[in-house]
């Protein structure tokens, strides 16, 4: 794009905040929304303290067809117009801004909080309350008319998950909206970042969200190398990418079972669950924790593999996929399973377009992105997994497309296990550059996870915000439910699979 | 339907062999630790390498390990290179009391069973409610997964249950968040007396990680009266298995 003042940057490299434009405004708004609509799509945009007791706000663009990432910042006190109305994907963001920030986006549709706390900014608040906010107290979404009733359900649910507040909006069993309140798992990590890196970082950043252990941390260490100029060595790329996989491969694998399990198809759900378990325990061979915890640190990974972990990984690999392929194929050939699945919990490529949707979800209806794809970093640079996509926006399409993927990342581990290169797996990090930006992005299973770091004269950790793939994704099941049974709702949740906590932080 | 059959019959039997046999652990896996405060030469550098504080010592310098917040991340094992902390297999970690979950040079004490009322009334039926209070979904999966055919819970009489009004206790994960407060409050009032408490994870027990943030209670202690707590970041499935057996009364 000729012309856009913004600030355009490599993905992997760092940012001097000073190159950064500080665009007025009107300026940034209408930037942002040309880069949008030219194809660009949010990754992150938040807000951090700024002299004065203003506030500045940094939007990070992914464009995809190039492999550019481009930022802009402005700064606002108050209010600000907000870019909502006119670009969708912002309207999760800019709650978030005036919920940390007391910033009110002024036009937004539906400001509200999206994890009740108080302000970060003292003596503001977006909704001039003078008591703490309690979760889940705040306006919903309602229909009035005779027959419409409203079904509200958690935080506490039937199974064993974390919690979150659903509330629909219903004539009989059809469901004209819902509406997902969260913010019952906030732990406040993001503020306890600041001053590092310390011993505590990555701990923080594998229990973000304990199920994606490995893309949060593998997406910190990416920043804190970018900022450190680290080298990491060629075998704690592959360490790292086949660590990465295997999570995919072990909640995918859940997911499949989960799904047979919510329409009543018991084969494919025992056996699934089963199977997810070996994969967990291929990553405890790695590194003695199912999760992965531990094993990725800044400068590559803490644990390397002897020849015989890598043949006891093949053999494991090996069984993991014969016995994935019989229990998935089944869900294909079973008409009961096909009859709930297709059909149900659509979502169109527009929609998912406007809300930014990322990861299976956006792949499900046909849009081909993926940071392992258009982004690479690590292995990925080296090792490209063709993306997996099908059209139909459906439960069919977000299980079909984790189906797919699970082929593709173990043909994957089975290439990169084969030729693993001799070396370290650990090289030294530095101290991280001052005054600077890294922006890291990994395809975690759920999606694009995307942190932003920003450092302060010093070289410590000034600022950091991590978006998980639910982020964006929350609104899409929104959006799925629309016109849908409420009976399905469990069906339409579980083929999402988001992360409460990954979202609450 | 013959490839439903022809699929069973591939997939096998796999419910392990547990506990007539002792279960299978990664060569990897990083159970109960042990101190020995002879061959530690440096224990302040293994203090500041800890991310939970959850090291320290006592005023005769003798180190403390304190389970209930340890995240078994073995960076203190890696700062005192002479061996004077070392995590071994032992995958049964759970306790009675808070104090229990201490590890000095002196080892520990192990987890009694509940008292024989308890026994008496969930000993060979005991329902179960999980509440999720700030957990990361780790202690959460690893609960969950001893539903699946490998553990088989059932077969112990054990039983996650969707109502905490049919349920018998909770099992807690997370540092209850101040978000989950009441939640957590009005599900336990919810289960009928007699109950019991378990604390699964370092953030249930103590607030693990996230001790020190006002955004959440120092765990479900905080708030309820705990009868097991069931150390780990997340504990292996075995561990949570051990600790729900052991208080039953059920393995020795
Ligand atoms: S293993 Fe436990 S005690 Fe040792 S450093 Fe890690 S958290 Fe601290």
């Amino acid at each position: 794009m000729s012309g856009s003042p913004l600030l355009m940057f490599e993905h992997g490299g760092v940012a001097a905040l000073d190159r950064v434009p500080e665009l007025g405004v009107g300026e940034f708004r209408a930037h942002v929304l040309d880069a949008v609509n030219g194809g660009a799509r949010i990754a992150t945009f938040f807000g951090r303290p700024a002299p004065g007791g203003a506030v500045r706000l940094l939007a990070v663009l992914a464009e995809e067809y190039s492999g550019i990432l481009q930022a802009a910042s402005t700064t606002v006190y108050d209010s600000y117009s907000a870019l909502t109305p006119e670009c969708p994907q912002a309207h999760w963001f800019e709650r978030e801004i005036a919920e940390q920030w007391g910033v009110v986006p002024r036009g937004h549709p539906w400001l509200k909080p999206i994890r009740f706390h108080r302000a970060y900014r003292d003596g503001k608040d977006a909704w001039r309350r003078a008591e703490a906010p309690v979760a889940g107290v705040a306006d919903f979404f309602r229909m009035e008319g005779e027959e419409i009733h409203e079904v509200a359900v958690g935080p506490v649910h039937a199974g064993i998950i974390e919690p979150g507040h659903f509330r629909f909006q219903c004539h009989g069993e059809n469901v004209f909206h819902l509406e997902i309140s969260l913010g019952y798992q906030h732990r406040g990590i993001e503020r306890r970042l600041r001053g590092g890196p310390s011993a505590r970082t990555l701990p923080y950043m594998e229990t973000l969200a304990g199920d994606t252990s490995i893309g949060h941390a593998l997406a910190c260490c990416e920043a804190l190398e970018a900022l450190a100029g680290a080298h990491v060595p060629a075998r704690a790329h592959v360490l790292r990418g086949v660590a990465l996989e295997i999570e995919r491969l072990a909640n995918h694998t859940g997911d499949l079972g989960a799904l047979a399990g919510d329409v009543g198809f018991l084969p494919t759900a025992s056996y699934c669950g089963r199977i997810r378990g070996d994969f967990l325990n291929m990553t405890a061979v790695i590194c003695g924790n199912r999760f992965g915890r531990g094993l990725v640190r800044p400068g590559g990974a803490a644990f390397d593999l002897a020849d015989e972990h890598v043949q006891d990984l093949e053999r494991r690999l090996q069984a993991a996929e014969r016995d994935a392929a019989g229990a998935i194929e089944l869900l294909w050939h079973s008409s009961s399973v096909m009859g709930r699945f297709e059909d149900t919990g659509a979502v169109t490529a527009e929609t998912a377009q406007a809300l930014g949707l990322v990861g299976p979800a956006a792949r499900a209806c046909g849009i081909e992105r993926d940071v392992r794809h258009d982004f690479p970093l690590g292995i990925f640079r080296y090792a490209q997994i063709p993306v997996s996509t099908f059209g139909s926006g459906d439960v069919f399409a977000r299980a079909f497309v984790r189906a797919l993927e699970i082929q593709r990342s173990i043909a994957f581990l089975k290439s990169q296990l084969g030729m693993l290169s001799a070396g370290p797996v650990l090289a030294p990090v530095g101290p991280c550059a001052p005054n600077a930006l890294a922006v890291a992005l990994v395809e975690g299973w759920r999606g694009e996870i995307c942190h932003a770091c920003i450092t302060d004269e010093a070289g410590r950790i000034a600022h950091y915000k991590v978006v998980d793939p639910s982020f964006h994704n929350w609104m899409g099941l929104a959006m799925a439910m629309r016109g849908q049974q409420i009976s399905d709702f469990p069906l339409c949740n579980k083929s999402f699979n988001l992360s409460y906590c990954g979202h609450d932080l | 339907m013959w490839k439903v059959l022809l699929a069973r019959l591939r997939q096998k039997h796999r419910t392990i062999g547990y506990p007539r046999r002792a279960p299978v652990l990664p060569e990897r896996f990083r159970g109960l630790p042990a101190i020995d405060d002879g061959k530690i030469a440096d224990a302040r550098a293994a203090i500041e390498a800890c991310p939970a504080n959850a090291l320290a010592q006592d005023p005769g310098g003798r180190l403390r390990l304190d389970m209930g917040r340890c995240i078994f991340c073995g960076e203190c094992e890696r700062a005192c290179p002479g061996g004077g902390i070392a995590f071994g297999r032992e995958y049964r970690l759970c306790a009675r009391t808070r104090e229990d979950l201490v590890i000095t040079a002196e080892g520990r004490r192990r987890a009694d069973a509940l008292g024989a009322e308890a026994r008496r009334l969930f000993g060979r039926s005991l329902k179960l409610r999980q509440v999720s209070a700030g957990g990361c979904n780790a202690c959460e999966a690893d609960t969950n997964v001893l539903t699946t055919v490998v553990f088989d819970l059932g077969r112990f009489g054990v039983q996650f249950v969707a109502s905490p009004r049919h349920a018998d206790g909770l099992l807690v994960t997370g540092p209850v968040t101040r978000n989950m407060e009441s939640a957590l409050r009005a599900t336990y009032e919810a289960v009928p007396a007699p109950k019991i408490v378990i604390a699964a994870g370092a953030c249930a027990i103590s607030g693990g990680l996230f001790a020190d943030h006002d955004e959440v209670r120092r765990g479900a202690g905080d708030i309820l009266p705990v009868d097991v707590f069931i150390p780990g970041c997340p504990p292996h499935p075995m561990t949570i298995l051990d600790g729900v057996l052991r208080a039953l009364g059920r393995i020795e």
